[in-house]
């Protein structure tokens, strides 16, 4: 459905990274603040044509703004930020022009019924009416929101709104689709059908970028990610390497009785590379749980209940940006 | 399926303004049912009962009535001009707020190859689409009442209509773009569309008002709307005089339209 992209990012071209393939968003040392509040530090963020790229961090870790600044509707506040080839300063339309954005809260009009809100929107772009109706049809399909069509966007539940944006976004056929927390709010059926849309686009060559605080997301579809943190990238990688990184192959967790474990963590340290105390469970970060778990049987201590797995994205993540709440 | 996307690299103010034409199309479409009452109807109530009922009691005419033959021929343009200013504060007060916090279509808007100005003037047409239609119906449903001297008169009113609506559709436009709170529209009315209607001689001569209250009056932008009108459809045009009347109102449509694109701008250009 996305077959006329022969000419995607020809601006892009000028721009072409050391693996030769082109740079969709290039950013060197980005800033944005808000009066004295610094939401976004200085960053470094380069992606490809093609690529699946993640910006995971807690809330305010200043995702969304640096979205915002991607999709050429917020000026940097210092910094280099080139998108598809183009300054967004002086090039926005034409950059917003090549644009997919699902953004965070949905935008839906709700004095336009299901199909109007893609047609309309298609308009923007300056897309012929005929083309646009004929898109806007297929696109509904893809969304599987055909027999919708004449319903108001009011009666749809909140995963049919968010497949009606992903579609939107879609109406001009991007270059770079940018989602922001594509998927919070919704139940895990509704997480599941949109995951899979978005793995087809992937598919068809779109480029990607998208923000979320689910990990689980992230494993899913991204090939590239940054954790960022308070402003500033903390780690980059595919999701593979991250773990390597910053955390151990397997995790064994132990439960004992609530109020113990501060005191059993000093006798279990030496069984791990790092030993993290939780109010209901100790876990032990190491090579290899199942062993880690024979030494602490051998030391005689008995755990109400034990867990060995794999490492996750999970523990890197609140390895890198903490336990503590976000507000 | 081939999608024409057009270069988007200098495509013209004008033609982005027109994209959003299916948009406006299509809410009129839905919406116009519910603004028939008040655009159409609602005038013509005044009119019926200020005009023809409260006039047929008032026995004045000719110098007490800045010229006018009867009262109705003298409130009618007044009731036009003051329901002009209603009708286009009515579409820049909630609409536009709805569209900034509610809907949040224009966050929806920005992110394509649009920008500021070219919303704010698609919405400002749509703006003079309304006052064009409501006052067609009004002048027309007048015509019956016999209060115009001349056909040019009554185009010219029309004219003078789609100035009044730009002038204060524009300003409370910038007004509503920066507003935090919905609470703000309440001020707009108590402190301004409704005085206005009351004392910018809509419904009396502003010579009845003391001296400091009638310069006060002077100054206002409704009066400037109703003495132009007036003159008009009274077929007693005083060119100099109206001069002033047309370029406070186009200097304030210039003024609102700076301060609505500099204030939307600010206000989702963040």
């Amino acid at each position: 459905m996305l077959e006329n992209r022969t000419d995607t990012a020809e601006a892009a071209e000028a721009a072409v990274s050391e693996d030769q393939s082109p740079v969709m968003i290039r950013a060197r040392g980005l800033r944005k603040s808000f009066g004295d509040f610094e939401a976004v530090r200085g960053i470094d963020v380069e992606v490809h044509r093609g690529e699946s790229f993640g910006f995971l961090g807690p809330n305010g870790a200043g995702k969304s703004s640096t979205m915002r600044m991607i999709a050429a509707v917020s000026p940097p506040t210092s910094g280099e930020l080139t998108i598809l080839g183009m300054d967004p300063a002086t090039d926005g339309a034409a950059i917003r022009a090549r644009l997919g954005v699902c953004p965070q809260e949905d935008t839906l009009d709700s004095e336009l019924n299901v199909r109007e809100n893609l047609v309309v929107y298609g308009r923007y772009f300056g897309i012929p009416k005929a083309e646009v109706v004929a898109r806007a049809d297929q696109l509904l399909e893809f969304v599987a929101l055909t027999d919708r069509a004449k319903a108001k966007v009011e009666d749809l539940s909140g995963g049919m709104k968010r497949r009606l944006t992903i579609a939107r976004s879609l109406i001009n056929n991007p270059d770079l689709l940018l989602l922001d927390e594509p998927t919070t709010g919704l139940d895990p059926q509704a997480r599941h059908v949109l995951w899979d849309q978005l793995f087809r686009l992937k598919h068809q060559g779109v480029t990607l970028v998208l923000t979320t605080h689910y990990m689980d997301e992230a494993e899913q579809l991204c090939d590239r990610l940054v954790v960022m943190d308070g402003g500033l990238i903390v780690a980059e990688g595919s999701p593979l390497e991250l773990i390597r990184q910053h955390s151990t192959r397997e995790v064994a967790e132990l439960r004992f009785g609530v109020g113990e474990h501060e005191a059993l963590a000093a006798q279990v340290e030496d069984l791990a590379e790092r030993v993290e105390v939780l109010p209901d469970r100790l876990l032990l970060y190491t090579h290899d749980g199942e062993e880690a778990l024979a030494k602490v049987n051998e030391r005689g201590m008995r755990p109400a209940a034990v867990l060995v797995r794999r490492s996750t994205l999970e523990d890197v993540f609140l390895r890198l940006t903490g336990r503590s709440l976000v507000d | 399926m081939a999608v024409t996307v057009p270069p988007a690299t200098s495509p013209s103010r004008v033609a982005l303004v027109l994209r959003q034409a299916a948009y406006w199309v299509t809410v009129y479409r839905r919406t116009w049912k519910g603004s028939a009452v008040s655009s159409f109807l609602t005038p013509l109530l005044y009119v019926a009962a200020m005009g023809v009922l409260l006039g047929g009691y008032i026995d004045a005419g000719g110098a007490q009535l800045e010229g006018a033959p009867s009262y109705l021929a003298f409130i009618a343009p007044g009731l036009l001009a003051a329901h002009i200013m209603q009708t286009a504060a009515g579409e820049v007060m909630w609409p536009v707020y709805g569209m900034i916090k509610w809907n949040k279509t224009y966050l929806g808007m920005i992110a394509t190859p649009l920008g500021i100005s070219d919303i704010v003037a698609a919405h400002l047409m749509f703006v003079l689409f309304r006052v064009a239609t409501t006052s067609v119906v009004f002048l027309a449903v007048l015509g019956f009442f016999d209060v115009y001297t001349s056909w040019v008169g009554a185009v010219g009113a029309f004219l003078v209509q789609l100035l009044v609506g730009l002038a204060f559709g524009s300003v409370i436009y910038g007004y509503t773009a920066g507003l935090s709170s919905e609470a703000g529209f309440t001020v707009v009315y108590r402190l301004g569309v409704i005085p206005l209607f009351l004392f910018s001689g809509a419904f009396f001569p502003i010579e009845n008002l003391s001296a400091p209250l009638e310069w006060l009056a002077r100054l206002t932008p409704l009066w400037h709307g109703v003495d132009l009108t007036r003159m008009l459809t009274l077929g007693k045009l005083d060119l100099a005089t109206a001069a002033v009347h047309v370029a406070y109102l186009a200097v304030m449509s210039a003024v609102g339209w700076w301060w609505s694109v500099r204030r939307l701008k600010r206000r989702l250009i963040v």
